[in-house]
């Protein structure tokens, strides 16, 4: 034994420890995700069952999702204030979504199983999905028509169902009408508002011109207003159609209550469905998670704008970062000479890699919001002000500060595939009469381009999670209207932008019912770990593949 | 084409080329140094934000003009509304003389409701928001003021209509009866708290009473009564006479000075069985008497300036038995001559104080700053009076002449004390370290000590160190020397990938499901930290000596860690099922209570969680830079090693640790960088609670996570918002630091490498 200790043979053993610890850690977290992301879309079963404490005289039926169980001690759950048999040790607790926040505010309650009986999957149990107040959990009963009972039992669940596509039609409508087309008129009377403000200013215009100017801006805004009432008499002969519509629902202990089609997003029959049922359900789901609007303080809905947002601003932070990193890089390879200089930019690339992510956001917030955009705002959006144009926090900042933030990666990458190309290529331009510029041009950067792409796809993947610097300069929890829509200038860069990341941080700890809210968390975890796992590899295969290359070339 | 003709075509071409090249040649030169120039225009842009907390307030003559209302009177209040367009003087010949102060023209005077027979013998102001003051009588009646600006705004801009109203009674009814006998009030003071107006004196003979106005609103009809009470107070002790009285805004304290160079403070929350509850002698040479007696802002801090012009604070803090002592607090810069006048700040605890000779400071009670001393005229001056925006300074002389000076001061409360030393802040006992930035009352002062967040800065990084160096370091020597290439070539990108991992989704998962997991699961956690280690030398025995050889050969050398991943998850699922059974067992079925009850501190959110969660994102950090210096151990050290006898372990130990030791000490040095600045993970999986200790199971607030948490909040350019811009340099500085020193440790390694 004592020969085996010496041998070093267990301490080699323990360094293999280390390393598979942390490849366990590693995995574990990306399938938790992965599994935790994915099952949120899954219909999975509603159970029902009796559920009576020692305290209870009458057991209460209690219908809903069980979302996870955990073996407690019984003295953990006494202190806790569950009351668990004396003599009892361990115990087993369920944690339901019972939904139906509109009826009962505890939408997420534990049980203990030792006091549930009679657990069953009901054939005809529903889940809506609403526009308000979460799921609902229940039984149809009536299906309504301007307030009649026009079916009840199973042909209410029929004519229900048949009803949905046309109702979330009819949703749809008046969601585009208040999105886009109210949005646009919103938009530009509010530019003629900033524009009349202007006249009132300016001190070049004589008094005829001022006046034309009013009134034909005046005129223009009547005009709108006008088509302004027009689309929402339009959209309330919408509203009024879908308003007719109601069901009457029973819950598992035998509460009543009707609830409007008009909030009624999806509805599912999950143990009547098959598992291709359930496949074409989860594909659904899926699909409007991806593309839909969040509501309920973002702890429900899609999170389009966070996607939307998030590529947008890496987007732009590419054109920043690209040429500025790739000049950098340049520069130091094949420019400059070594010396104090260049291990002075080098200290400084290591550390603009070291500074806090942090710091930025604050150097971002002053230097870019306040001093360059407050300035920009006193030359040319005088007229809005006092309310800020560029000098509050937007995502052309947000992509200025991380193209600061992920500089250092383009550079130390694109470096990298410089040092691999040969000095053969280079003395062969030169001899040939090439300028040092045209080398550069014509062979140097072409061969290193994967390179540089390598740089760039971490560099995005570096920026597309980054949090804290983005929490200062321009992203918002809930942003009204996304920086890219229809209206002149398209691209609104001025504009605060939603992030995937910080939609995680948001949903997960900043939202009043955090349990609610934990599946979607996961869920927009996993598009993100997706989206830089995704990117990563990329990157590392672009890599491996060119080093294969140039240890080809070189050989 | 003849060569005439090509030759300067050519020669043109050339030139262009050439152009081209130089062009070329300045834009990338432009651009490299623009990296240096970015980092220092980030310092250099933090510094500047953070420079203007420290300099000092600016003082500049602005104007000088008689008192308006004649200078054969004298003041007894001053007062400047907030957009110093509108002041008002009120004389001791019974006017208020309301008047533009840039000019010193008079808007309007009013007679105060005093009948000409009767001398104004004494005058007190409440707290200066209130806009309250109590002139004392020789009838032994108290006139009770209250001056408004009444502002309205215009097209032209804001108008005034000022006037004095009677906020108890009416005109005709504004005089209290104080003293029954008519004797002279030598000492009044006013005070409005919650419940409505309390007025104190004392007359000519020493005796105290004091009268209560108590405002109630009926419910029913919405119409305020003003019930008035008055009591006897207890005298002081003999022999002395009261010269000055100060009552709180809480109700609950009155305040006496004597002429003895006494304080005594009285228990007057029933004032029908008031008390006194302390006396103290309050000026420290023996011959010195008290010239001046002001409380701060909210009623709790006490300066008071004596005739040998020493200026010092007091406060009353309760003591063992429960009784509020005066206590002494700390002292200011004295004054050449005694201190004639004290005027406290509107919005902030800072005061200013006039002397005999002409001298006025400015000073700020916890920064220990006294941003102003200067010499305004050669006269006396008997009073100082500040705008509430404090930015115009009135000091009137004994001649009534009034110095009118512009002011700057806007961060006195921001020092190097205030951040880095004990502070004894109002309400507390002794000097403590703390930051509180903001709170709900207007009489708040914001708390700045640097040192609890940068204790949970540096709290949070020991423990995701203490987690991550051990596992990073073994891993990086293993992969680097002892791994298959295989194997190796599936790590790598998977430690990349952990790096790559966005910290939110770390603190996220930290947050909502390992904190609720450990809590849930405290002996688990202890115990898989003992099994795992014993678990994995017992497979390395079981492995290498009782397997027999054909099974082992089934798996190369080189693959010990892929060996060791099920061993882990078995011992990981082990310790969790029997946690709840070893909670029985040894903590009496709850661990947390155990804690709890050993006196042991447990926030589920605590720095084990951080430790673990930082820990995940330093690691990857650390092993690629030490699996780097490690795997470019020169060759031939190693193999000379090896041939010499030694055994792969010995050579590790020996040989290449301690050649990488400079490149393992830089990747530790870099790793500690990130855990320093990490802000997300500590944002979402700690409380955030601004705590200094080192408490494993506690939380804690870091430099990072404050900035991210109050930086939004923060109004721009005041005190608050510079302070977090100090932070950010604060972290930025320390990352400088360790990262400037790995990077030339490594430049160093790098060129030892390639010599040997």
């Amino acid at each position: 034994m004592n020969k085996w200790f010496k041998s070093g043979t267990p301490w080699i053993w323990l360094n293999a420890g280390a390393v598979a610890t942390s490849l366990v850690m590693v995995f574990g977290l990306i399938l938790m995700i992965a599994v935790n992301g994915l099952s949120f879309f899954w219909p999975s079963n509603v159970a029902q069952f009796d559920y009576q404490t020692a305290q209870q005289s009458e057991p209460t039926r209690v219908m809903g999702e069980f979302q996870r169980s955990e073996t407690m001690t019984a003295q953990a759950m006494r202190d806790a204030g569950f009351d668990v048999p004396e003599g009892q040790e361990i115990v087993v607790r369920h944690l339901v979504k019972r939904g139906n926040r509109d009826l009962d505010s505890r939408d997420f309650r534990w049980y203990l199983e030792d006091f549930m009986t009679d657990r069953e999957h009901p054939r005809d149990a529903v889940v809506l999905e609403r526009l308000q107040w979460g799921n609902f959990y229940g039984f149809v009963r009536e299906f309504r028509v301007d307030g009649e009972a026009v079916a009840t039992g199973d042909e209410a669940r029929a004519r229900f169902e048949a009803i949905i596509p046309e109702t979330r039609a009819l949703v749809r409508q008046i969601e585009h009408i208040e999105r886009v087309e109210i949005g646009r008129i919103n938009f530009r009377i509010e530019q003629i508002r900033i524009a009349l403000r202007g006249i009132e200013r300016a001190t070049d215009l004589s008094i005829e011109e001022r006046a034309g100017r009013e009134e034909e801006l005046s005129a223009e805004r009547g005009e709108l207003e006008e088509q302004y009432a027009e689309l929402e008499t339009q959209r309330n002969e919408l509203r009024n159609e879908l308003r007719r519509y109601t069901i009457l629902m029973e819950t598992a202990d035998g509460a009543e209550s009707a609830i409007a089609l008009a909030d009624v997003v999806n509805a599912w029959w999950p143990n009547d469905m098959s598992i291709p049922q359930k496949l074409g359900h989860y594909v659904h789901t899926f699909w409007e998670f991806m593309t839909g609007y969040p509501r309920e303080a973002n702890t429900e809905g899609g999170i389009l704008p966070a996607i939307f947002g998030t590529v947008l601003m890496v987007l732009i932070m590419s054109i920043v970062v690209t040429p500025f990193g790739v000049m950098a890089a340049i520069y130091l390879r094949e420019y400059a000479k070594q010396g104090p200089l260049v291990r002075i930019i080098r200290i400084s690339v290591n550390n603009l890699a070291g500074v806090p992510s942090i710091v930025f956001g604050v150097f971002g917030l002053g230097f870019f919001v306040y001093l360059v955009g407050g300035n920009i705002d006193q030359m040319f959006f005088r007229d809005a002000l006092p309310s800020p144009t560029f000098g509050s926090p937007a995502i052309i900042w947000a992509s200025l500060t991380l193209a600061l933030l992920t500089l250092p990666v383009v550079i130390v990458s694109t470096e990298e595939g410089l040092t691999r190309i040969g000095a053969s290529i280079r003395h062969g331009s030169l001899a040939l009469g090439a300028t040092k510029a045209e080398t550069l041009w014509r062979l140097i950067v072409p061969l290193s381009a994967p390179a540089m792409m390598t740089g760039l796809i971490l560099a995005v993947a570096r920026a597309a999670g980054e949090v804290a610097p983005l929490m200062l300069v321009g992203v918002v929890k809930l942003a009204p209207s996304l920086p890219l829509d229809g209206n002149f200038p398209y691209l609104h860069l001025d504009r605060a932008f939603m992030h995937l990341g910080f939609h995680i941080y948001d949903v997960g700890f900043q939202s009043p019912n955090v349990e609610a809210g934990r599946p979607l968390v996961y869920a927009t975890a996993l598009v993100l770990v997706v989206l830089i796992i995704v990117l990563n590899l990329t990157a590392i295969s672009i890599r491996n593949h060119l080093r294969e290359k140039y240890r080809a070339d070189s050989d | 084409m003849s060569t005439d003709t090509i030759a300067p075509r050519l020669a043109g071409f050339q030139r262009w080329r050439r152009t081209k090249d130089r062009s070329a040649r300045y834009m990338i030169g432009f651009f490299g140094l623009a990296v240096v120039g970015a980092l220092t225009l980030m310092f250099v842009y933090l510094l500047s934000e953070t420079l203007p907390m420290f300099q000092g307030a600016q003082l500049d003559p602005l104007t000088e003009y008689e008192a308006p209302g004649g200078a054969d009177t004298r003041t007894v209040h001053l007062a400047v509304n907030r957009h110093r367009e509108m002041a008002v003087r009120i004389t001791d010949d019974r006017r208020a003389v309301f008047f533009r102060p840039g000019s010193g023209e008079i808007v309007r005077e009013q007679e105060l409701p005093i009948p000409d027979d009767v001398r104004v013998t004494s005058f007190s102001a409440a707290e200066p928001r209130t806009r309250l003051v109590a002139l004392g009588l020789d009838n032994g009646q108290v006139l009770a003021i209250q001056y408004e600006y009444n502002e309205s705004f215009t097209p032209e801009g804001r108008e005034y209509d000022p006037q004095v109203v009677f906020p108890v009674g009416d005109e005709d009814s504004a005089l209290l009866d104080i003293d029954g006998d008519g004797h002279a009030i030598s000492v009044v003071g006013i005070q409005r708290g919650s419940s409505g107006i309390r007025v104190a004196a004392a007359n000519d003979r020493g005796d105290l009473r004091l009268a209560t106005f108590e405002e109630t609103t009926s419910m029913m009809t919405g119409e305020t009564q003003v019930r008035r009470s008055a009591y006897d107070m207890p005298a002081l002790p003999e022999g002395s006479t009261p010269t000055r009285i100060l009552l709180d805004i809480t109700g609950r304290i009155m305040l006496v000075g004597d002429d003895q160079g006494r304080l005594h403070s009285y228990d007057i929350r029933r004032p029908a069985s008031a008390k006194l509850e302390d006396s103290k002698r309050v000026i420290r040479s023996d011959d010195a008497k008290v010239t001046s007696l002001e409380y701060l802002l909210g009623t709790v801090s006490i300066i008071v300036g004596g005739s040998d012009g020493s200026v010092t604070q007091y406060m009353l803090v309760r003591d063992d038995g429960n009784v509020n002592r005066i206590t002494r607090v700390r002292e200011f810069p004295a004054h050449a001559a005694a201190v004639t006048n004290t005027q406290p700040e509107y919005i902030r605890k800072g005061f200013l104080t006039a002397d005999e000779t002409g001298e006025i400071k400015i000073h700020y009670p916890t920064s220990q700053r006294t941003l102003v001393e200067r010499q305004i005229t050669d006269q006396a001056l008997h009073r100082v009076y500040v705008d509430p925006r404090n930015r115009l300074l009135i000091a009137i002389d004994e001649a009534e002449n009034w110095h009118l000076q512009r002011l700057e001061n806007r961060h006195p409360e921001v020092s190097f004390h205030v951040l880095w030393q004990k502070v004894w802040y109002e309400g507390r006992s002794s000097g403590d370290y703390v930051w509180q930035s903001s709170s709900a009352t207007d009489e708040f002062e914001p708390k700045f000590s640097l040192i609890p967040l940068t204790i949970g800065t540096i709290k949070a990084a020991f423990y995701a160190m203490l987690f991550a160096t051990p596992l990073a370091i073994m891993g990086a020597i293993y992969s680097a020397y002892f791994m298959s290439p295989r194997m190796r070539t599936l790590t790598k990108p998977s430690i990349e990938l952990m790096e790559a991992l966005p910290t939110v989704i770390l603190g996220f998962l930290a947050g909502l499901w390992l904190a609720p997991f450990i809590e849930a699961n405290l002996p688990a956690v202890a115990s898989i930290l003992i099994l795992l280690p014993l678990s994995m030398l017992l497979m390395a025995f079981v492995w290498t000596r009782v397997l027999p050889e054909q099974v082992r050969n089934f798996i190369p050398a080189g693959w010990e860690a892929a060996i060791l991943i099920p061993v882990i998850l078995l011992v990981g699922w082990f310790a969790v099922t029997l946690s709840p059974l070893i909670e029985i067992w040894m903590f009496g079925g709850d661990a947390r209570q155990w804690l709890t009850d050993n006196g042991i501190t447990y926030d589920q959110r605590n720095a084990l969680v951080i430790g673990i969660a930082m820990g995940f994102a330093v690691i990857p950090t650390i092993y690629s830079i030490s699996e780097d210096a490690v795997f470019n151990v020169p060759k031939h050290l190693t193999q000379g090693s090896l041939a010499l006898g030694a055994t792969p372990w010995q050579t590790v130990i020996r040989v290449v640790l301690l050649t990488a030791s400079p490149g393992i000490f830089s990747a530790v040095m870099i790793g500690f960088g990130r855990a320093v600045g990490e802000t997300m993970i500590v944002l979402m999986a700690t409380g955030n609670s601004p705590v200094v200790n080192f408490n494993i199971f506690e939380g804690m607030r870091t430099l990072s996570a404050n900035i991210a948490v109050e930086m939004p909040e923060a109004a721009v350019g005041g005190s608050h918002f510079r302070i977090l811009f100090l932070a950010a340099l604060v972290l930025f500085a320390l990352t400088f630091f360790v990262n400037t020193v790995a990077e030339i440790v490594r430049q160093r390694l790098r060129n030892k490498y390639a010599s040997l």
